[in-house]
């Protein structure tokens, strides 16, 4: 790849963790953050299993520096972004030209679902200040405002992959010199209207998912925020700590064969996986692990499962979903799965997919369920999402 | 790049109709006049199409239909709102129904990139796809993203819309911002500052080609945006610089066309703008929104193209600025030249 | 079957037919009216709306929507078996 774009800080929250760290002692030690509902209010509560970042709005807002009736996802981005800036130890920031650029699908949905009930009523009812962040952009805006971030700031939604694509958009904008650093990545809240939505699909799993199990139930739903912090080889050349991992390659390709459903065969999984290495310029052998998009669901393990026997022909590298760690996070999933990838890199950690017990009976393969400690120098990882919209990113250690 | 075609399904018939009758509307919002859709969709398929779909899709239609493509190499859409009819669909059943006996088909037709989804459905389109919703910036998000593309040679074609919708409710809860006037006449809008603009709605497509073809409208030669500029002349200065980057200056722009929507507050910061050049403006046409710029783009496409303007007898521009702000804190300034 | 007919159309915005078009046997799924699995989806919302009868999972759907008359069938079971239990 011709101008390489570095990796020098990550920042996440899930429901695994509050910060990187917390996030790594838990993927060490194979603690999963499914439970009861806790904090949302739903008729579902007691009944569904969801992996709730473990802290109320105001513990957030704390946190994050926020006013507490802001919307949980400005709050979980707010603190994720913070994290990957401050990770990034870039000194000097503001002689460089920065641009933030996140990704959710819920935007202010969680205050906005409380507003409606007053408004169908009564069109002049309900606070205006629950509604008026309601845009998914919005939520974008609170966040590069609280970091000041200012040259560049958008946000992209195609579902379940929307964080790797503003990943990529910000290496694109690296190597083309529009900006010198990006925070890229996303958020996703757990809302009534997301949690309502995937209950109504009959794709929530009632117990602790199992992805790629051949008896896996559906999905849990999470919510979190991840993000990278991608700098030119210019600024990389000004930090202390020299990056360790570059993104050397992606691609977003379109399964074009049903609003929802994936391709049996998984003809969109395939060609994003496909084009992420040729854009990258590896080989199949050359991938040390696959962060698996896995949400449990009988049609993304089949479809994602099958398209990687038929790209990696035989020559299987390890793989797991840290979904069944972390819940599926919607719009989240591909900036926290960023993360957790380039942490595998520099901690040399192959992540385990837990609660997996009976082998797919389509698939010629197993994904890992113990931790392992290895050398890894390229990770690739998936994020498939609704209206056939499928990324590959793939990161690789810098030698 | 260079623009192929551009097509829109918007509150005005056609670029042809500016010239002999565009259509007003009275009262606080314009709304679109829409084709007869089965004409761009099977009707197996608009079945499960909400409006705003419809919209983007006869747009895309038309547009690819124009340029004589089949397939482009990527799919990239803009919108603020994105599936407003569907997202009300679902929230207020969740809310009548106390989150049961709810729509799955509105459910999943809510998320932003359905627009840009169903359009690789129907085009059988395996390549990159992609939808940006960053109020007033969605749509000069996704021109960029495509333009990053061509500079990586992933693509050499690129289909790219603006679409946002208008919904009773909608209109119900941003009406109450303030944001429009009481009793707007729409074609004159912008004539008659007043306090408060009129909502629109529109859908704007666009196939953009790295390369010149015998038929092109016009060429993008830039396209910058500036959020919450600290200053007044950071903009102005941002042009001069966009200006200069292109080896030309004030004196080389043949026309303006401006965002101004009529709000006198919103429009005193275009006054900073005033040359001794012809201007115009777009929003008497398509009313005010995040994506309004997709139509200023057609409009300003087609004006290149056909060297005529409406309002403006005997103007026959080879250099535009298209210069836009949305509430005052996103800006975007787009050069174009005809080809 | 009628009044469930005219209910499907209704479910499933089939603008452009009428009850009369929908045969008995006909297949709903793949051939014949051609749904989907989204359309699945809005047919069990239907049955818990209209007759107040859920379905354990989504696949219980394919064997009960084969056509108007099997779901007809399972409608009229479904209330037996209901009523009996109460």
């Amino acid at each position: 790849m011709s101008a390489p774009v570095y990796i020098s800080g990550t920042g996440v929250i899930t429901a695994i963790g509050n910060d990187t760290a917390t996030n790594l002692d838990a993927l060490r030690s194979g603690s999963a953050g499914m439970g009861p509902i806790r904090w949302l209010e739903t008729r579902h509560q007691g009944q569904l299993p969801v992996a709730e970042v473990k802290s109320s709005n105001e513990m957030l807002a704390e946190k994050a520096g926020l006013p507490a009736h802001f919307s949980r996802t400005s709050l979980l981005s707010t603190i994720a972004a913070k994290e990957a800036l401050q990770n990034a130890g870039i000194p000097d920031l503001e002689k460089w030209r920065t641009g933030f650029l996140s990704a959710n699908t819920v935007g202010g949905m969680d205050k906005t679902e409380n507003f409606y009930p007053a408004f169908l009523q009564n069109p002049a009812a309900g606070r205006l200040r629950e509604v008026v962040h309601h845009e998914c952009g919005a939520a974008t805006e609170i966040t590069a405002d609280a970091l000041g971030i200012q040259h560049y700031v958008t946000t992209i939604s195609t579902a379940c992959s929307s964080s790797a694509n503003s990943i990529f958009f910000a290496a694109r904008m690296i190597r083309q010199g529009l900006l010198d650093i990006a925070v890229a990545g996303g958020v996703d809240a757990l809302t009534r209207f997301t949690l309502n939505g995937f209950n109504t699909l009959m794709i929530l799993d009632s117990q602790f998912c199992q992805p790629f199990d051949e008896n896996r139930r559906g999905l849990n739903l999470g919510e979190g925020a991840g993000y990278v912090v991608l700098v030119s080889e210019k600024v990389a050349a000004t930090l202390a700590n020299k990056p360790e991992v570059q993104l050397s390659g992606w691609c977003n390709a379109n399964d074009a064969y049903h609003q929802t459903a994936s391709s049996p065969d998984g003809t969109g999984s395939y060609l994003a996986m496909q084009g992420a290495l040729k854009k990258s310029g590896l080989k199949p052998c050359d991938i040390d692990y696959i962060n698996l998009h896995g949400t449990g669901t009988q049609n993304n393990d089949v479809a994602e499962g099958t398209a990687i026997s038929k790209l990696f022909a035989e020559a299987y590298p390890p793989m797991s979903s840290t979904k069944s760690f972390t819940g599926h996070t919607l719009g989240a999933s591909g900036g926290i799965e960023a993360v957790f990838s380039v942490l595998s890199i520099q901690q040399g950690l192959i992540y385990p997919n837990l609660r997996w017990e009976t082998q797919m009976k389509e698939l010629p393969f197993a994904p890992v369920t113990t931790l392992q400690e290895k050398k890894v120098e390229h990770v690739l990882s998936n994020s498939f999402g609704f209206g056939g919209n499928c990324s590959s990113l793939i990161f690789s250690r810098i030698n | 790049m260079y623009i192929r075609s551009a097509a829109a399904v918007s509150p005005q018939a056609s670029f042809e109709a500016l010239f002999t009758g565009a259509a007003g509307y009275q009262g606080e919002q314009l709304s679109c006049i829409e084709p007869d859709y089965t004409s761009y969709i099977d009707p197996k398929l608009i079945r499960r199409m909400s409006r705003i779909i419809k919209m983007g899709t006869a747009a895309a239609v038309e547009s690819l239909k124009a340029a004589g493509l089949e397939q482009p190499d990527a799919i990239i859409t803009g919108t603020a709102y994105g599936c407003l009819a569907d997202t009300d669909a679902f929230l207020s059943r969740l809310v009548e129904f106390k989150e049961e006996l709810l729509s799955p088909t509105a459910f999943i037709q809510s998320t932003h990139n359905t627009v840009a989804g169903q359009i690789a459905l129907l085009l059988k389109c395996h390549r990159h796809n992609n939808t940006f919703v960053h109020k007033g910036f969605s749509f000069e998000s996704a021109l960029l993203e495509a333009r990053t593309m061509m500079g990586e040679n992933e693509i050499t074609t690129a289909l790219v819309g603006g679409v946002d919708e208008i919904i009773p409710a909608s209109h119900a809860l941003l009406r109450r911002f303030g944001l429009y006037r009481a009793n707007g006449n729409s074609l004159r809008l912008v004539d008659e500052p007043a306090k408060g603009t009129m909502a629109g709605e529109g859908a704007a497509f666009f196939v953009l080609d790295a390369q010149p073809s015998g038929d092109s409208l016009a060429r993008l030669d830039a396209v910058q945006t500036w959020y919450k500029p600290a200053a007044a002349n950071v903009v102005a200065e941002g042009i001069n610089a966009l200006l200069a980057e292109q080896g030309i200056e004030w004196k080389d722009i043949d026309l303006i066309v401006t965002g101004r929507n009529g709000d006198a507050g919103d429009d005193t910061l275009y006054d900073l703008f005033k040359k001794d050049i012809p201007e115009t403006s777009f929003k008497q046409y398509c009313g005010e929104y995040p994506t309004a710029t997709a139509f200023g783009l057609w409009l300003t496409s087609h004006i290149l193209h056909q060297q005529r303007v409406p309002g403006v007898e005997g103007l026959k521009p080879r250099r535009i600025l298209l210069y836009n702000h949305y509430q005052q804190t996103h800006h975007a300034a787009y050069l174009l030249s005809a080809c | 079957m009628q009044t469930l007919k005219e209910q499907i159309i209704r479910q499933l915005n089939l603008n452009d037919k009428k009850p009369e078009d929908i045969g008995n046997d006909d297949p709903l799924f793949v051939e014949g009216l051609g749904l989907d699995s989204i359309d699945a989806l809005e047919l069990i919302v239907l049955l818990q709306q209209e007759y107040k009868i859920k379905l354990a999972n989504a696949e219980e759907g394919q064997t009960v929507f084969r056509s108007i008359r099997t779901m007809a069938q399972y409608i009229t079971d479904r209330q037996a078996q209901d009523a009996a239990a109460n």
